[in-house]
């Protein structure tokens, strides 16, 4: 019988069988930020415990730095910079490299990790961070942990791991005109849940995902977790080898030969045996947006909220009462056309180059509808620097975006900038949680050219009415 | 860390499901570099009518005693997902909360629990809903050494853990001392890992 490519990733880092599914494995690199890895610094710090490879780990400032031009150690959120400080004195003290704020390669760490070539395929990499599935994009086994394990790892190199269960999402079929990773991703949720990969780890694969390029399989693997998924990820291929090349941290000369080489048995045998797979056909993806406070809420740009009565049972439908008063929505309305109040494009989900190029190809040329605040907040100070190499951000500017410093923003609200109360808000982010952006604020997540489209707008829309871009467009 | 083996408390009943860590603590809540204190921003948002001023909400469960003590709190499917924040489960340990019982948890929510000596308890759905109509303002028993939940009535259900999670709870142990002592097949498994992959 083969192999998965978890099964293959897993047994190459196998340092003990500890008994009843659960193995001591091997950590390859482990990634931090200020907002949850510096308690795990101290911690070490505290115990008298070294960091046992400081050079195979870094610490990205991303969370709560400010992204307005001009930024320093200061934060809009209140009691801030104690934590960038305090992370930039344990990292140093421990000597892990610090992306620090104020440096070309600062970024979110799931942007800036990949693009440094610090993710690779067939390494086991981990962070404090529940959205480390998106490195699997590239065929590292990554996945976040708690700060507690992040001190683990450091300490140890190693992690106590369940093994879980396998699975395969089959992308077949082409999606249509303006169907990007995030509705494929979007459709998956909604149509098996936000527990749908419980316990979990899934290998996103079939024809639709090999044409994707990486960029586009990072966004599908980085809401692995909003499908409760362990992780996810795609098998390393040609594209992936290309777009690593060169990377300051990527293997150079002989060791890059022998990676390559490697990485060519990183992928699930013909005779693997899956304990669940989903098949879905690309021809059924629309562009999608969610209405109510999970991401499984969520419906084509065409559709409606749903009834009640399609509710699953008793819970559901009181799920989406409760959803439907947060987001002050009704059953049966149609979402295009929702008026919106602000425009939110970044997150480690959706700032890469990518990304920024598929919203300005809605936006050249158009204007922010009056009263929408739109952002845009590159995922790192390279993807920053790259938009602007091609003229990307006179594109937002013009438009009447923002166009802001690197970092999560206003992805997730730490108290410092939202978007205010009861405000709607279309977001390419990956949780429409309550409170999310904001106390009060109502998120829509979707796609980079929908949240274009809505922004020019002034309400929610349909990209393609707009434009016919690529499917998968970019790198 | 604490141990748990044995736990009588009356259970809080929350019904939601996919209950996310942003609730369980918003990131505003987490003001400091530490993992104490965090107890009095756990559930702002639903536990308080003014945050700001912290002005109760009477309508949320933890502002009606006898909940507003209670070490053991009843959720609903796939608690605790979301950000990955350990805060939540500090949060929870802060306040008292000793114990969530629910038919699923986010995987690494699950894990913050065992390693800061708050058991897990997955029922099925059917048992969770039962189990908080059955205790109502009457306390539970939970028993980690015999694997049971009792209730008021005298009754026991019997639930399962993975028993290294059991072991940690029960013993109260360091994780990061317990994988130390492996230290000598880490550095050999070390040794062979990067002579084969000399670019990690
Ligand atoms: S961009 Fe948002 S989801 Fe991504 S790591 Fe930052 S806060 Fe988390």
């Amino acid at each position: 019988m083969g192999s998965t490519l978890v099964e293959k990733l897993w047994s190459r880092h196998r340092v003990a069988d500890l008994g009843d599914g659960t193995d001591l494995l091997y950590v390859d690199r482990v990634l931090l930020h200020e907002r949850t890895g510096s308690i795990a610094l101290k911690e070490l710090a505290e115990k008298g415990r070294a960091v046992r490879h400081p050079g195979r780990a870094f610490v990205c400032m991303d969370h709560i730095v400010d992204t307005r031009p001009g930024r320093g150690d200061e934060t809009v959120m209140p009691g801030g910079t104690a934590f960038i400080r305090e992370t930039r004195a344990a990292a140093t003290a421990a000597g892990i490299h610090v992306f620090d704020i104020g440096h070309d390669n600062q970024g979110i760490v799931h942007v800036v990790s990949p693009e440094q070539g610090i993710a690779l395929p067939g390494l086991t990499l981990v962070c404090p961070d529940s959205h480390t599935c998106t490195q699997g994009g590239l065929g590292a086994l990554a996945w976040g942990i708690g700060s507690s394990e992040a001190a683990h790892a450091l300490a140890t190199q190693t992690l106590v791991v369940r093994r879980p269960r396998q699975m395969r999402v089959r992308f077949e079929g082409t999606p249509g005109p303006g169907v990007s990773p995030k509705d494929m991703i979007l459709h998956l949720i909604a149509t098996h849940g936000a527990d749908g990969g419980a316990g979990h780890a899934v290998e996103f694969c079939g024809p639709a995902v090999t044409a994707l390029p990486v960029e586009g399989r990072m966004t599908l693997c980085n809401m692995a977790v909003e499908f409760a998924a362990w992780t996810g990820l795609c098998a390393p291929d040609a594209k992936t080898i290309a777009w690593i090349e060169g990377r300051p941290h990527a293997p150079k000369e002989d060791a890059w030969v022998a990676a390559v080489a490697d990485w060519a048995d990183l992928h699930s045998d013909a005779d693997a045996v899956f304990d669940r797979e989903i098949v879905i056909d690309c021809a059924d993806i629309a562009p999608y947006v969610t209405w109510g406070t999970s991401p499984q809420h969520a419906v084509p740009i065409t559709g409606q909220v749903p009834a009640l009565d399609e509710a699953r049972d008793a819970t559901a439908a009181a799920a989406w009462q409760r959803a439907l008063s947060y987001m002050g929505l009704n059953p049966g309305q149609p979402l295009a056309g929702l008026p919106i109040d602000g425009a939110f494009i970044g997150s480690c989900t959706n700032s890469r180059l990518s990304d920024l190029r598929a919203a300005a190809e809605v936006l050249r040329g158009r204007k922010v509808a009056p009263g929408v605040r739109a952002i845009c907040v590159p995922g790192s100070m390279r993807v920053k620097a790259a938009a602007e190499a091609e003229g990307l951000h006179t594109i937002f500017l013009d438009a009447g975006f923002e166009w802001r410093e690197s970092g999560c923003s206003m992805c997730f609200f730490a108290g410092g900038e939202h978007f205010g109360q009861s405000e709607r808000v279309v977001t390419t982010t990956n949780r429409n949680f309550e409170n999310r952006q904001g106390p009060g604020t109502r998120s829509h997540l979707a796609s980079p050219a929908t949240v274009a489209a809505s922004a020019i707008a002034g309400r929610l829309a349909d990209a393609r009415g707009h434009t016919t871009p690529a499917p998968t467009g970019g790198v | 860390m604490e141990k748990f083996i044995r736990l009588t408390g009356v259970a809080a009943p929350l019904p939601r499901p996919n209950i996310d860590t942003d609730a369980i603590i918003p990131s505003r809540e987490m003001k400091r570099v530490s993992k104490e204190g965090l107890g009095e921003g756990l559930f702002a948002d639903w536990r308080y009518s003014d945050v700001a001023a912290r002005v109760p909400n009477p309508d949320f469960v933890l502002n009606r005693p006898p909940f507003d003590r209670a070490p053991i709190l009843i959720g609903g499917a796939n608690f605790g997902c979301g950000s990955s924040r350990e805060h939540a489960v500090w949060a929870l340990k802060d306040y008292g909360v000793r114990c969530v019982i629910a038919p699923s948890f986010g995987a690494i929510f699950q894990g913050n629990c065992v390693r800061n000596g708050i058991l897990p308890l997955v029922l099925a759905e059917g048992h969770v809903t039962a189990l908080a109509a059955a205790a109502d303002h009457r306390p539970l028993t939970i028993d980690l050494d015999a694997l049971t939940v009792t209730l008021p009535s005298g009754d026991a259900l019997t639930f399962t853990i993975p028993p290294a999670d059991r072991q940690m709870l029960l013993e109260g142990l360091d994780p990061i001392g317990v994988t130390l002592k492996r230290l000598p097949a880490i550095i050999a498994f070390e040794a062979d890992h990067l002579s084969r992959h000399s670019w990690i």
